[in-house]
């Protein structure tokens, strides 16, 4: 298996950059475990639904997706707010178990919306950049995973100053591990779960405009991310922010790798033996509280 | 001040509060006490809106409270220190201190926190430190404090000395009387009886759900019923 180093080195830093993404995309999911505690179901579907919309963005307006990316998360925002707000909260009437099917529900609708509208064809941008690389070294980087990577970095540093310097932010914080002192000081615990589930799935619109260039669009494609999602979830630690884009990190490489070793086709066998390793040696992640 | 009537809540199935009338005027200190179980807690819950009532009415300032959401009732000044403490303990002292100013007094933030600081400097020295890590004694500090950071114009306190060495519980009545001589209404909940009667104006005794004895805090204090109940006399 003797691969020359600069193929190696080209194949971690790749994987970094993909795995940035996929930190992106984890990052909404974990987001909303740790405050809501519950598994958005809705994730993938929605997933699918930003990538369709960047899709439109592109093809019927002419706008670039990485132009889009901002007006499509203060777009998805307002959706993530109200589809808590006004579905999930009210039909949940606080039971996990509801809001489990609560959002799987909405996944099979958003999921079949998809279907009626854009058929079952996988679909693609065409963007100038699509193919193009940038010299790093011995090493030679895709430009779109590139500018995914800075994004998702600018979106970590954002969201982590939301949390840390905004009155909001540190509501956030501490609905997740105590509502009703939060009740008790003035929060309202329905609008800041409605806000967390906004920037959960405003991530998920930047982060499909950051994969639009470099992925094909099906109504199913959602799925896919998210399974890796859960993985990066599960290895970073439920519910922790920074443990999701180590653990995005992480998964990429692992997927670059195994892609290079065993075949593209495989690829993402490597993702899920880290899955089954982490359930047994470390259930709580890496960046998990100790249960 | 504050004027209940009739109250009756509970959980589910259950009937906690079974017709509560009581009434905090301004600037007093008046005691609930009772037995556990009573339903101390499930009062002040259904005070601060976390517990809707179920029949009855809450005035606070002439106004009818019951059915707002705990928010609306904490911006109009009625500050309740829970049972438990509820501390965000993911969250440093300071950042705990600046969300009891989340709806109310957030312009006064810096001189209310100065003001905290003071009555509790040890709360000072652990600022950035996490809330979780506290003592027990610390993280009842930082409930109190959190709950004046938003100036209360009427304070809960629901066993505010729950989990205190002796010398403790001695501050917390200490700091309770400070409160109380610096005009602030108080509804105190307590198993600390011959104390909370010594400090209260008022006192009030649930049982089951009702109030069963109330009045001025020396004539609860002489009531037989009492003595035998709670004072084991
Ligand atoms: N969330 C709940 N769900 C169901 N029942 C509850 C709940 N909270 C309290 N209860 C019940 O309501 C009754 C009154 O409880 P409450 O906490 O108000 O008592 P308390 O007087 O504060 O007691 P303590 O002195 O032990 O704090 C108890 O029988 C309790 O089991
Ligand atoms: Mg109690």
């Amino acid at each position: 298996m003797g691969f020359p180093p600069e193929i190696i080195l080209e194949a971690v830093l790749n994987g970094l950059l993909t795995g940035a993404v996929y930190g992106l995309v984890a990052l909404g999911l974990t987001l909303v475990y740790g405050v809501l505690h519950i598994i958005n179901f809705a994730h993938g579907a929605l997933l699918t639904a930003a990538m369709y919309a960047a899709y439109v963005a592109r093809t019927a307006l002419g706008i670039d997706p990485y132009v889009a990316a901002l007006p499509l998360a203060g777009l998805f925002f307002v959706l993530g707010y109200g589809v808590q707000r006004l579905v999930i909260g009210p039909a949940s009437q606080g039971k996990d178990e509801n809001i489990l099917l609560v959002t799987l529900g909405l996944s099979i609708i958003v999921e079949n919306l998809m279907l009626a509208i854009f058929r079952s064809d996988t679909r693609s941008i065409d963007v100038p950049y699509a193919m193009e690389v940038v010299e790093f070294g011995p090493a030679l980087l895709s430009w779109p995973r590139l500018v995914g990577f800075g994004a998702t970095l600018a979106v970590g540093v954002a969201l982590f100053l939301l949390m840390t310097r905004t009155a909001t932010g540190k509501a956030i914080r501490a609905v997740a591990k105590e509502r009703t002192g939060a009740a008790l000081v003035g929060i309202d615990v329905a609008h800041i779960y409605a806000v967390t589930f906004g920037i959960g799935t405003a991530c998920l619109a930047i982060a499909a405009a950051l994969l639009l260039p470099s992925f094909y669009v099906s109504p199913r494609v959602g799925n896919a991310f998210v399974l890796v999602a859960f993985t990066i979830v599960v290895l970073g630690g439920m519910g922790s922010v920074v443990g999701a884009l180590v653990g995005g990190l992480v998964i990429g490489v692992v997927e670059s790798l195994s892609g290079l070793y065993l075949g593209d086709s495989l690829g993402q066998i490597g993702i899920f033996l880290i899955f089954i390793l982490v359930l047994l040696v470390r259930p709580t992640g890496l960046f998990g509280a100790r249960a | 001040m504050l004027e209940i009537r009739g109250l009756e809540a509970g959980y589910g199935l259950t009937t906690v509060l079974r017709g509560v009338d009581l009434s905090v005027p301004a600037g007093r200190i008046v005691a609930v006490l009772g037995a556990n179980g009573a339903g101390k807690t499930t009062l002040n819950m259904a005070i601060s809106g976390l517990v809707k009532p179920r029949a009855g009415s809450i005035t606070f300032d002439g106004r009818r409270i019951d059915g707002l959401p705990p928010p609306a009732i904490a911006e109009a000044g009625l500050v309740h220190v829970p049972e438990g403490r509820k501390i965000f303990p993911n969250l440093t002292v300071r950042e705990n201190l600046d969300l009891g100013a989340y709806r109310r007094a957030r312009g006064n933030r810096a001189r209310n926190m100065d003001r905290v600081f003071a009555t509790f400097p040890r709360l000072k020295e652990r600022a950035r430190q996490f809330a979780g890590t506290l003592s027990g004694g610390e993280q009842q500090m930082l409930a109190i404090g959190r709950g004046l950071m938003a100036e209360p114009r009427l304070l809960i306190l629901d066993e505010p000395s729950l989990g205190l060495s002796p010398l403790l519980v001695e501050e917390m009545f200490a700091l309770i009387r400070r409160l109380h001589d610096e005009g602030l209404a108080i509804m105190l909940v307590e198993q600390n009886v011959a104390q909370s009667l010594d400090l209260a104006d008022e006192a009030h005794v649930l049982e089951n759900g009702a109030f069963v004895l109330g009045g001025a805090a020396a004539d609860v204090r002489a009531d037989p019923h009492l003595q035998r109940a709670y004072l084991g006399l």
